[in-house]
């Protein structure tokens, strides 16, 4: 096993095209099937579906008892479901703790909520760096934390997925579901930044 | 040019797919060999976990020791691991890969069944995402 039976020159995406087609010679794929998940993940599943579990957790107190406790069943009243959703953990930011959510193995997501997970998330220095320096990576992120605020790294499994459900920002009172999820951005659930107020977002 | 996005079959718009400004992925492969996984899964012939552990294991080889001169590529090693766990499973094998991507190397420059490109000019995926 093999890291040499890729040549170099040959490039990824001829393999990939090259592994295609022998699959579907052989009947063990279908190019209609595999372009529905391509398009699903590229344009239906994303963090604008966790940015509305949020708003409804902000806006419905009984929604955000059941949310945290039974994320996979609460996130599912809402029509999200699917791979990599079966157990989904949602951790609660409040003033006093803070969660952020890491895969140090690999990029276990939450992807029925936020989709598949954005480059910096599978990147080592990410992986690594967030279990051991937290406090420094979330400041790099422009999210300052204050002593007294409790930081907790969570780190993804095969078993479990975890989705954060940030802080309501200050004078969002006036704000109805839509507007506050349209507040809510990936970032802010996976815990490296906090929702931006309205107004100071660019 | 023309777009070059048909394969994927995307209504509406033309513009690359983004989350939060992000292309989901950065490159066409990296799309098919995500769906290619996904396929597989649905239909029973490939278990989710048994790829994640191979998964797991490519990026960490890879960390422990980057190949001199080669970028961090995360879906290299999916598609190495999804090739693993496919020659495991005897569904398809190393060998069979490696003499089929020769074969499509060898095509003649502009030969593109997929995107029926008629201005002469070859191409890859990589022009997608830089108009």
């Amino acid at each position: 096993m093999t890291s040499e039976s890729l040549e170099p020159g040959l490039d990824l995406a001829t393999r990939t095209e090259a592994l295609e087609s022998l699959l579907l010679e052989r009947g063990l794929a279908d190019t209609k099937t595999i372009e529905t998940f391509i398009r699903i993940y590229e344009t239906q599943v994303g963090p604008m579906n966790g940015a509305k579990v949020v708003a409804r957790a902000w806006t419905d107190p009984d929604y955000k008892a059941r949310l945290l406790a039974d994320g996979t069943a609460a996130i599912a009243e809402l029509g999200f479901k699917g791979p990599q959703g079966e157990h989904i953990v949602v951790l609660e930011n409040t003033s006093q703790v803070h969660h952020v959510v890491v895969c140090t193995l690999c990029s276990c997501y939450p992807w029925p909520v936020l989709g598949l997970p954005p480059s910096w998330y599978k990147d080592s220095a990410y992986r690594s760096r967030v279990v051991r320096e937290p406090r420094a990576v979330l400041a790099e992120w422009g999210t300052e934390l204050g002593p007294d605020v409790q930081v907790r790294v969570h780190d993804s499994s095969s078993e479990v997925r975890y989705l954060v459900l940030p802080e309501r920002p200050t004078g969002t009172e006036h704000l109805g579901e839509e507007e506050l999820a349209a507040l809510v951005t990936r970032d802010n659930m996976v815990g490296v930044t906090k929702v931006a107020p309205p107004g100071a977002q660019s | 040019m023309t777009a070059v996005l048909p394969e994927l079959d995307i209504e509406g718009p033309a513009a690359p797919p983004r989350s939060n400004g992000e292309l989901v992925f950065a490159e066409p492969w990296e799309g098919r060999a995500f769906g290619l996984v996904m396929a597989l899964v649905d239909r029973g012939m490939l278990s989710y976990d048994a790829f994640r552990d191979a998964l797991v294991a490519r990026i960490a080889a890879w960390e422990t020791s980057p190949p001199p001169g080669e970028c961090w590529s995360y879906y290299r090693c999916w598609l190495q691991a999804l090739e693993q766990v496919l020659d495991e499973n005897a569904l398809v094998t190393f060998a069979e890969v490696d003499t089929r991507a020769a074969t499509f190397a060898a095509r003649p420059p502009g030969h593109d069944h997929r995107h029926d490109d008629h201005d002469g000019h070859g191409h890859d995926g990589h022009e997608v995402h830089h108009r």
